[in-house]
């Protein structure tokens, strides 16, 4: 049993099981949380978890690739173990140190087998998480999530985004809130309860009742965090603004959560080592770091964060030193208690060879399996639980917790 | 009895306007509409206005949606909205001139001159185009002109789209309710698309797919609609070389290629940078080396392809109609579609005529868009005009619906999904609550919405109206209420 089960296992123990394990973890305050950041238009993988030992990496992209380790300032890092792969430069200073405590790992080649290549067809196909025969329809009102949470009996589940994701959407009623307009305001609470009123008993009410109360508690939680002088972080720009935000929410009130980052069609001029992609990825690098910080050491050992986009980029580099709509992509895993220090799952050695329609990365770790892992590894989910949040997936033994 | 105060505010003002507004501002309170007559008025447009009203009792039913569907290309406009546009800058300067002075304003070193002219352009063809929606008096060319703009979404925040990105929307406008061939045309050689979606890097040997995708993808045949990525190869083959230049120069071009040159506003056909070859696109062999002419015959074939019919009515059902709409109501919009040659205002009277629409009058959640315009035109006023867009700018921002502000090339989605969480509403009580605080024109003490132009009112609503504390307090409850949700 690793590490991340065993604590909190030990934690819940002296919570009776009542009608199955949703009960369990919505009475406890010990379920791991979970936050899945969606990097939406396709991030360039090979630009992040660079595949260093590769020659016809370097050959299929003579002004984009990042070079190899110990080449210069703008060279990917070199990770500790590892010939194939190396890391962003962009990352030195907030992945790197994860990736070397071990609570970082990569996944290469994962993804659907959606061959739209489309952004918005795959977002969607990744969110809803249902079955991959287009004869089988979709159902727009159910995200995997939100299932998830179903499943878990979970109350504590939040979309960090302005409007509410089809990954969230539901039958479980999930709260959204805009990180970025909490502290505006302006109606009072006798209006409040006017309104709450007027919505009472309408198919409304619900995410009517919700705004106010979701709104309320995160202005209290997080102008404590501002008066904490000493962390004066909080007013942090960009993303690690906000990632310090979630994690403080997180840390404080909710175990379940959603945040997606634009920004990563880099169809021109994308760079290398260093450049307008690399800028992003650093971004995100410190943001997922001060997330890490701003949960706080406890906070960070159950929490796990999955990063994750749509699908990978061409393999060779197009006309204008970017890259198009590809196929396999790298998503990430990090955690206080997340067995990283490694890349995991099916791979394939980087070739022109290898290449799935000698064009993309293939996929070799289906999401759905690769979900479906981490969550009967997090949660202890039976067989039938994780079928009702996929449908027939079968889980992924990666050992990630 | 607020209709009435405002009213009369109007009228004392009138006396000291210029005489052209004084007929229309003594002109008497609207006629009443039936509630069959005020719900569709109120989804073919961006929300009942007291004009709107009044213009649609005044011609009947019949002649009211003719009108809607065919209005003349040029309609006069309340005199105080008209001069705010005539003063903006985007307004007097032609377009090549305007993007000289910020291309000039590029190269100097004050690069805080430049994003600050940027920007100014960029909230002006906001204002313009919010102007119109609030006052132009044929509202569904100006609901449609938004439709047409967020289905060929068009991103600012790339590279320098905000000079760009309202003439985009200029050259949709005259096709709103035209045909979608000239929608389409316009919208895939508009310079501001050229640059959002990196066709102008897309040149033989150097192929760029992201335009030929999202063409067929989201601007014509939809993701179902039978093309293969090798298609999405080989129309980026037929688009190679259609780009944007935004100086006086012409570029170098071989003699014999020279013929193929074109040049059309912003946008430039360079026959040097064109793959000559032939291609086949979705079948069909298209003969090469004609340039320019491959690209509008390859648009006008995609613009007449029963997918594109099919995606395109859908949309235009999801819209206008319902979340969800009835197949068998898309299937008789596609026939229309493609018997009229894409037809868009026929299209739209299949449409209107529907049992579909009527049954689902006053059921569709209003997106962003849709709740602001709405709120602002219940109390809008021909004679006295709301014609500072600043607030209403902000308004959409604070609900996540900006114009122009979808960065990606999908557009704004129009469900009800995508914008009735617990978010959205309690920032939606916040808007109602600042807009209900807007002054109004200049002079006058107070503007109280006209509850006339409203759906009925349910008793509980009603009775929670009651409790207001001021005629602030009573306005802002009525934007809050679940019924104003609706439209």
């Amino acid at each position: 049993m690793t590490m991340l089960r065993r604590d909190f296992l030990k934690r819940t123990a002296a919570v009776p099981l009542a009608s199955g394990a949703g009960a369990l973890w919505a009475a406890s305050a010990a379920t791991p949380r979970l936050l899945v950041v969606f990097l939406r238009g396709a991030y360039d993988a090979a630009s992040v978890l660079v595949p260093v030992g590769s020659d016809d990496y370097y050959e299929a992209r003579p002004r984009i690739a990042i070079a190899r380790p110990g080449s210069g300032a703008e060279a990917a890092l070199a990770l500790p173990d590892q010939s194939d792969w190396g890391l962003a430069p962009a990352w030195a200073e907030s992945m790197l140190p994860l990736y070397e405590r071990g609570q970082l790992a990569a996944i290469p080649f994962a993804g659907t087998h959606d061959l739209s290549r489309s952004h918005f067809e795959t977002q969607d196909h990744i969110e809803l998480g249902q079955s991959d025969d287009p004869a089988a329809g979709r159902d727009f009102r159910s995200g995997f999530l939100n299932r998830l949470a179903e499943v878990l009996g979970a109350r504590d589940a939040i979309a960090l985004t302005s409007d509410l994701p089809l990954v969230l959407r539901g039958a479980v009623k999930v709260p959204n809130l805009a990180l970025g307009s909490v502290g505006r305001g302006g109606v009072d609470a006798r209006q409040t309860a006017l309104i709450r009123e007027m919505y009472a008993g309408t198919r409304l009410a619900g995410p009517v009742n919700d705004g106010f109360d979701v709104r309320q508690a995160a202005q209290r939680e997080l102008m404590g965090g501002m008066e904490a002088a000493s962390r004066n972080a909080i007013t942090a720009r960009g993303f690690e603004g906000e990632a310090r935000r979630i994690g403080r929410l997180m840390r404080e009130r909710y175990r379940l959560g959603f945040v997606d980052v634009g920004g990563w069609d880099t169809h021109v001029g994308q760079g290398a080592g260093t450049g307008a992609l690399a800028t992003r990825v650093g971004e995100l690098g410190n943001g997922l770091a001060a997330l890490a910080q701003e949960l706080g050491e406890a906070a960070w050992r159950d929490t796990v964060v999955v990063v994750l986009s749509e699908f990978g980029r061409t393999f060779r580099e197009n006309g204008n030193r970017g890259t198009d709509h590809g196929h396999g992509s790298t998503w990430w895993v990090l955690g206080g208690s997340v067995r990283g220090g490694r890349v995991v799952g099916e791979q394939v050695a980087v070739r022109q060879a290898t290449l799935f329609q000698n064009r993309d990365w293939p996929v070799l770790n289906e999401y759905r399996g690769v979900f479906s892992g981490l969550f009967q590894g997090m949660y202890g989910l039976s067989a039938a639980q994780l079928g009702r949040v996929f449908e027939g997936a079968v889980p992924l033994g990666l050992g990630l917790v | 009895m607020p209709r009435r105060r405002a009213f009369l505010t109007t009228v004392l003002l009138a006396g000291c306007a210029s005489s052209g507004r004084k007929t229309a501002a003594v002109r008497p309170p609207h006629r009443a509409l039936d509630a069959a007559d005020l719900a569709l008025l109120d989804r073919l447009t961006w929300g009942a206005s007291a004009a709107s009203v009044d213009d649609w009792a005044r011609r009947g039913r019949r002649d009211a949606v003719q009108a809607l569907l065919h209005p003349p290309q040029d309609s006069a406009l309340p005199a105080p909205v008209q001069a705010a546009i005539d003063a903006l800058s985007i307004t007097q300067m032609p377009l090549p001139a305007l993007v000289a002075d910020l291309e000039q304003r590029r190269r100097s070193d004050d690069r805080q001159d430049y994003q600050q002219r940027l920007a100014t352009v960029a909230r002006e063809s906001a204002s313009r185009s919010l102007l119109l929606a609030l006052h132009a008096p044929h509202g569904l060319r100006e609901q449609m002109a938004w439709f047409w703009f967020n289905h060929f979404n068009v991103g600012q925040t790339k590279a320098n789209l905000r000079m760009l990105v309202g003439d985009h929307e200029r050259a949709l406008r005259p096709h709103a309710l035209g045909r979608f061939g000239d929608l389409l045309i316009a919208s895939a050689t508009h310079a501001a698309m050229l640059r959002y979606l990196d066709n102008e890097q897309n040149a033989v040997g150097r192929l760029n797919e992201n335009h030929a995708r999202e063409l067929l993808e989201l601007h014509t045949l939809g993701v179902d609609g039978g093309y293969s990525q090798r298609d999405v190869q080989e129309l980026a083959r037929v688009l190679t070389g259609l780009g944007v230049n935004l100086g006086d120069t012409t570029p170098k071009v071989a003699p014999k290629l020279q013929p193929l040159y074109r040049r059309e506003g912003l946008t430039e056909f360079h026959p040097g940078r064109h793959d000559l070859g032939d291609k086949t696109v979705l079948g069909q062999l298209v003969k090469g080396g004609r340039g320019w002419d491959e690209i509008l015959e390859q648009l006008g074939a995609l613009a007449r392809h029963p997918a594109t019919a099919r995606h395109v009515c859908r949309k235009l059902a999801v819209f206008l109609v319902a979340d969800e709409p009835p197949p068998a109501l898309v299937e008789r919009l596609s026939q229309r579609f493609l018997a009229t040659d894409g037809d868009i205002a026929l299209t739209l009277e299949t449409l209107i005529a529907a049992p579909e629409c009527t049954a689902s009058l006053g059921r569709k959640f209003k997106d962003p868009v849709h709740y602001v315009l709405s709120a602002l035109r219940l109390v809008a006023d021909p004679a006295a005009p709301m014609v500072d867009m600043a607030p209403v700018m902000s308004a959409l921002n604070r609900l996540g619906e900006p114009l122009y502000g979808r960065a990606t090339p999908d557009g704004y989605p129009l469900d009800e999904g995508a914008w009735n969480g617990s978010g959205q509403m309690a920032a939606r009580f916040e808007v109602a609550r600042t807009l209900s605080r807007l002054p109004g024109a200049p002079g006058r003490v107070a503007v109280a919405p006209d509850e006339t132009l409203m759906r009925p009112l349910s008793e509980r609503t009603r009775s929670v109206l009651a409790k207001a504390t001021t005629p602030q307090d009573r306005h802002a409850l009525l934007l809050s209420c679940p019924e104003f949700m609706l439209r």
